[in-house]
């Protein structure tokens, strides 16, 4: 972005306030290709969550507005938009309506130095971690307005409850991305997918055993700050109607949600990036992928791989789990995370003193963690293909799938299943 | 944030969930006085679903009422109808034939296996899990076709006749319930596997809200919920009526699996072991269905005797009592409705002190309780 | 224990003969209702009949006698065996105490005994409507009791559907532009 700018003033030679000037206009653009990118990230969850929610509950899902319900998104998005924006008159009402912008500035701000490729990235900050973990924290300051602002009481349950969570939860997440700053000797995100490689091995997450606790410990985290199952209390429907945004509707409403699910897609991002090598395409140093466009393709399409991978992990959790208590969150958090992405950071630290980078010793744990999480994944899927037996069950996996293709709801099949009745009269022979 | 009020040194925000919240079942309405997310006091306040069944009872013939028993609670429609066709048949002095008790017991088992899916779906997805929930709705799908297969309703059975049954069950049907209990038996495990034993699940109910042998037995408490608090009492096993007598089960009581007895997880396993002894119920009576009628012999126009009689069975939320009171007519002088939420509903002020509100959300739904049954 | 033991035993207990009638699961007994909490009291802690649950209470109205019959309907889990206990009040004042302190579970079914039949309950800590709103006139399930034309302005009465609206009997607007006319 600044050669561009250098490259723009020098060739149309302007003068230092037209140089600014130019500066300033480009700044404005990539913010709002970035707002408009996580704005459309956000709209596709919105749909992936639907979706896969109804594969999970033996629904089909949204499938009505465009191919798949592909353009669901739009239509609700629409719908937002041309709804009233009612405030409640007894609202404090500058805080209400402000509330929805520091969750959405929080989210989308963030998204600024979310390296989708090698050279795809707004702005590679040197602080880049600090820069994300400061401006996360945002949405808090918007969660507690709206909640206190609504003058309802469940809003304003709502909006302590996730004050008191995300506080809490920032210290173990921060923690476990110290961790990889730790290992990696600098915070800018760039630099620390390109401390990586491409093999799983090389990743941060299987380099060291801290690594692999620290991401359990930043995703569990990440999910608790993203007020999502397990960890959905402030909006937890069957206890608080619908926690901080009971009282929004409309557009605003709509702001907290896209926040909610630009957030999913930026801690996956985050995790992509820090623990899993984020562009890194295995076999093809980072030397090589700057020179190519098709290696900077690939490199991009591995991270949103990875990503969506992350997504998906999120959304079928908050359609298995129940929810935690208040006091059971807050003790998860302060008895075992926090200690242990403190465990993690040390750990970490003892490990780059100790260890010589590039010995046999640190390349042997690598591929020794490689094997184990294998082991762990197919023991998963082991268990899971068990359980499908023992009830008969298929693997649904197709979701594409339409309407028909699931013959569940099908009265062809429920006459096979059940025969076709003729109700008899009272007395006649059965 | 006018109400928060100061009693004692103590700040209190008085909260009102209700009639409209997600997980007051049915409308019902709570008055929570609560200090943070701990409960002082959790108030009860019911009636809006009151129908005043009890006095249209009064203006109604005796066959005509038995479809508004349906509407007591129209979660276990079967047993409200058998309680009010017991009360009557018995103060007729009718003896019912044999193959329609069976019939009776056969939907009255499957309508407790239906209701229990509520319940128990109710309580996953009040403590955060919509997924069983809507597993359980799937295979509840199955019960309703069977139902509207065999009456024609698939929630508001009027499956019941006052001496009898409405309509007999054929080969095809009696193979398709066979077959649903086949199918369903091998589903409780998994439902098992799938939330049942989920660490959070456990540990949100586990513990939480024990209601002791004696104070349950003093509120009078009734059904699963009675059986969760370790009191073994079943009137199907200790008073028999219709054709439990022919017919072998278990009833399970709470042992106190992970918490303490009679916690919100008892009540929660209770339920889940009697879908299963439901199961066996089922089967049990299909193999031993009686042939012959399937109605007695009841007059048209149907006078009863002055008399006076409490007829109750075993509901799927307990003993559902009625009392009938006849002055010789062809209506009821006067009936009552004994529901069993009516009782539960009626102990969670006691129970909810100290409570999180969290928790309080665990205890309704463990509890069963829902706004038609206590409002009538 | 068999009714006719339990009717003898209860009567030992308060000193009189009592009126009993009924067989089997609905024996019954009737005491005078100044002895109502001392009978309920005999009941649940007397030697041999420990009846600890209490299945319903509740009322039946005859006007043509005068009275208000409230039964209790007992049962014991120890013993196993069941019993109605009844008392007649005077219709004009019906007066009763509560049973709270025997049976918590009493506590909820006086009140409706108290908004549905009008019998005062005495001693009952927490003495509110129960299924009617605070306001609701009269007691529903006595028998002369007459349904009021309209609460609060709602009229409780809608016109049959299929019948031909008589002039101004339309629907109740009930919107802000079309506040409903005074009661």
């Amino acid at each position: 972005m600044r050669a561009l700018a250098e490259y723009l003033a020098a060739s149309w030679q302007l003068s230092p306030l037209g140089r600014e000037l130019l500066s300033a206009g480009l700044i404005l653009l990539t913010a709002i290709v970035v707002f408009a990118v996580a704005l459309l990230i956000a709209a596709l969850l919105t749909w992936l969550e639907r979706r896969v929610a109804g594969r999970v509950q033996s629904r089909v899902g949204p499938n009505r507005v465009g191919p798949l319900g592909l353009l669901q998104w739009l239509a609700d998005g629409l719908k937002m938009i041309l709804k009233e924006d009612v405030v409640p008159a007894a609202a404090d009402r500058p805080l209400f309506l402000l509330a929805p912008y520091p969750v959405m500035i929080g989210v989308f701000a963030a998204f600024a130095t979310v390296p989708f490729s090698q050279l795809l990235i707004a702005a590679d900050l040197d602080v880049g971690v600090l820069y994300l973990i400061a401006v996360t924290s945002l949405v808090v300051v918007g969660i507690l307005m709206a909640g206190w602002g609504s003058n309802n009481k469940w809003s304003l349950l709502g909006g302590i409850r996730s004050a008191a969570q995300i506080v809490a939860y920032e210290v173990p997440a921060a923690l476990a991305l110290l961790s990889v700053v730790v290992m990696a000797g600098t915070l800018s995100l760039q630099s620390i997918v390109a401390a990586q490689g491409g093999w799983p091995w090389e990743w941060y997450l299987l380099r060291t055993p801290f690594g692999f606790v620290a991401f359990f410990i930043y995703f569990t985290a990440a999910v608790a700050e993203g007020n999502r199952t397990p960890f959905d209390l402030p909006e937890a429907e069957s206890e608080l109607v619908a926690g901080y945004n009971t009282e929004y509707s409309g557009i605003r409403f709509g702001g907290f949600f896209l926040g909610e699910f630009a957030n999913i897609y930026l801690m996956s991002a985050i995790a992509s990036a820090l623990f899993f090598g984020g562009w890194q395409i295995p076999g093809v140093t980072p030397a090589e992928q700057v020179g190519s466009v098709w290696w900077q393709a690939l490199g991009f399409l591995v991270f949103v791989a990875k990503a969506g991978v992350g997504c998906l992990v999120v959304i079928l959790l908050r359609w298995t789990f129940p929810r935690l208590r208040v006091d059971q969150l807050t003790a998860l958090c302060y008895r075992y995370l926090a200690p242990g992405a403190f465990l993690c950071l040390v750990g970490n630290a003892l490990w780059i003193v100790l260890v010589p980078a590039g010995s046999l010793f640190e390349r042997m744990v690598g591929y020794g963690m490689t094997a184990v999480a294998a082991a762990l994944g197919l023991w998963f899927v082991l268990r899971m293909r068990r359980h499908m037996v023992s009830t008969g069950d298929r693997l649904d996996l197709d979701l594409f799938a339409r309407g028909h293709t699931r013959a569940a709801f099908d009265p062809a099949w429920q006459a096979r299943a059940y025969g076709r009745f003729r109700r008899r009269r009272p007395g006649e022979a059965s | 944030m006018s109400e928060i009020v100061e009693t004692a040194g103590r700040e209190e925000l008085i909260l009102n969930m209700g009639p409209h919240h997600p997980s007051t079942h049915g409308v019902l309405r709570f008055v929570l006085h609560t200090d943070g997310e701990i409960m002082r006091l959790a108030r009860p306040d019911i009636g809006y679903l009151h129908r005043g069944l009890e006095k249209l009872a009064e203006g109604q013939s005796y066959p005509g009422y038995l479809p508004f028993c349906d509407r007591v609670n129209y979660l276990e429609g079967i047993f409200c109808e058998q309680a009010y066709a017991m009360a009557v048949e018995r103060l007729l002095k009718i003896e019912v034939p044999p193959r329609a008790e069976a019939l009776r017991t056969i939907t009255a088992e499957l309508n407790r296996i239906a209701n229990h899916h509520i319940c128990l779906g109710c309580i996953s997805m009040d403590i955060g899990a919509y997924t069983p929930f809507v597993y359980l709705l799937r295979e509840r799908e199955r019960i309703n076709d069977l139902m509207e297969a065999l009456c024609g309703n698939r929630l508001t059975y009027h499956y019941l006749r006052l001496g009898g049954v409405a309509h007999d069950a054929d080969d095809a049907w009696l193979k398709n319930a066979l077959a649903f209990v086949d199918k369903f038996e091998r589903v409780i495990p998994e439902f098992e596997s799938l939330i049942g034993k989920n660490e959070i699940l456990v540990r949100r109910l586990a513990g939480v809200a024990s209601i002791c042998g004696a104070d349950a037995v003093a509120y009078g408490l009734v059904g699963p919920n009675l059986r969760a608090s370790g009191v073994d009492w079943d009137l199907r096993r200790d008073a028999p009526y219709s054709f439990y007598p022919r017919l072998s089960f278990e009833v399970p009581v709470g042992k106190g699996e992970r918490g303490t007895v009679g916690d919100c997880y008892d009540r929660f396993l209770v339920r889940v072991e009697e879908m299963r002894q439901s199961c066996r119920l089922v089967r049990q009576a299909i193999e031993k269905l009686p042939a012959g009628d399937i109605r007695a012999k009841v007059p048209r126009v149907l006078k009863i005797p002055a008399g006076e009689t409490y007829a109750c069975v075993e509901g799927a939320r307990g003993e559902l009592g009625v009392y009938l009171v006849s002055d010789g007519s062809d209506k009821p002088y006067r009936l009552k409705w004994r529901t069993g939420s009516f009782a539960a509903m009626s102990i969670i002020e006691t129970v909810s002190r100290g409570l999180m509100i969290a928790d309080l959300v665990a205890l309704i739904a463990s509890l069963d309780v829902i706004a038609p049954e206590t409002d009538r | 224990m068999n009714p006719t033991e339990i009717q003898e035993r209860l009567g030992q207990r308060l000193g009189a003969s009592l009126e009993c009638g009924g067989a089997g699961a609905d024996a019954f007994v009737i005491v005078p209702a100044e002895r109502w909490l001392e009978a309920a009291r005999a009941l649940r802690e007397g030697e041999g009949l420990d009846f600890d649950y209490l299945r319903s209470l509740t009322a039946v109205d005859r006007p043509a006698e005068g009275k208000i019959d409230v039964a209790a309907h007992l049962f014991s889990y120890k013993r196993r065996h069941a019993l109605t206990l009844k008392t007649r009040l005077d219709r004009a004042a019906p007066r009763i105490a509560s049973l709270g302190a025997v049976w918590p579970a009493a506590h909820w079914h006086e009140r409706e005994l108290w908004e549905m039949f009008g019998v005062a309950i005495e001693n009952h800590p927490d003495l509110r409507h129960l299924l009617l709103p605070e306001d609701w006139p009269g007691h529903p399930l006595r028998k002369d009791y007459a349904m009021p034309e309209r609460y609060q302005g709602i009229p409780t009465r809608r016109p049959a559907p299929l019948a031909e609206p008589a002039a101004g009997t339309g629907p109740t607007n009930t919107g802000p532009k079309n506040p409903p006319e005074a009661p």
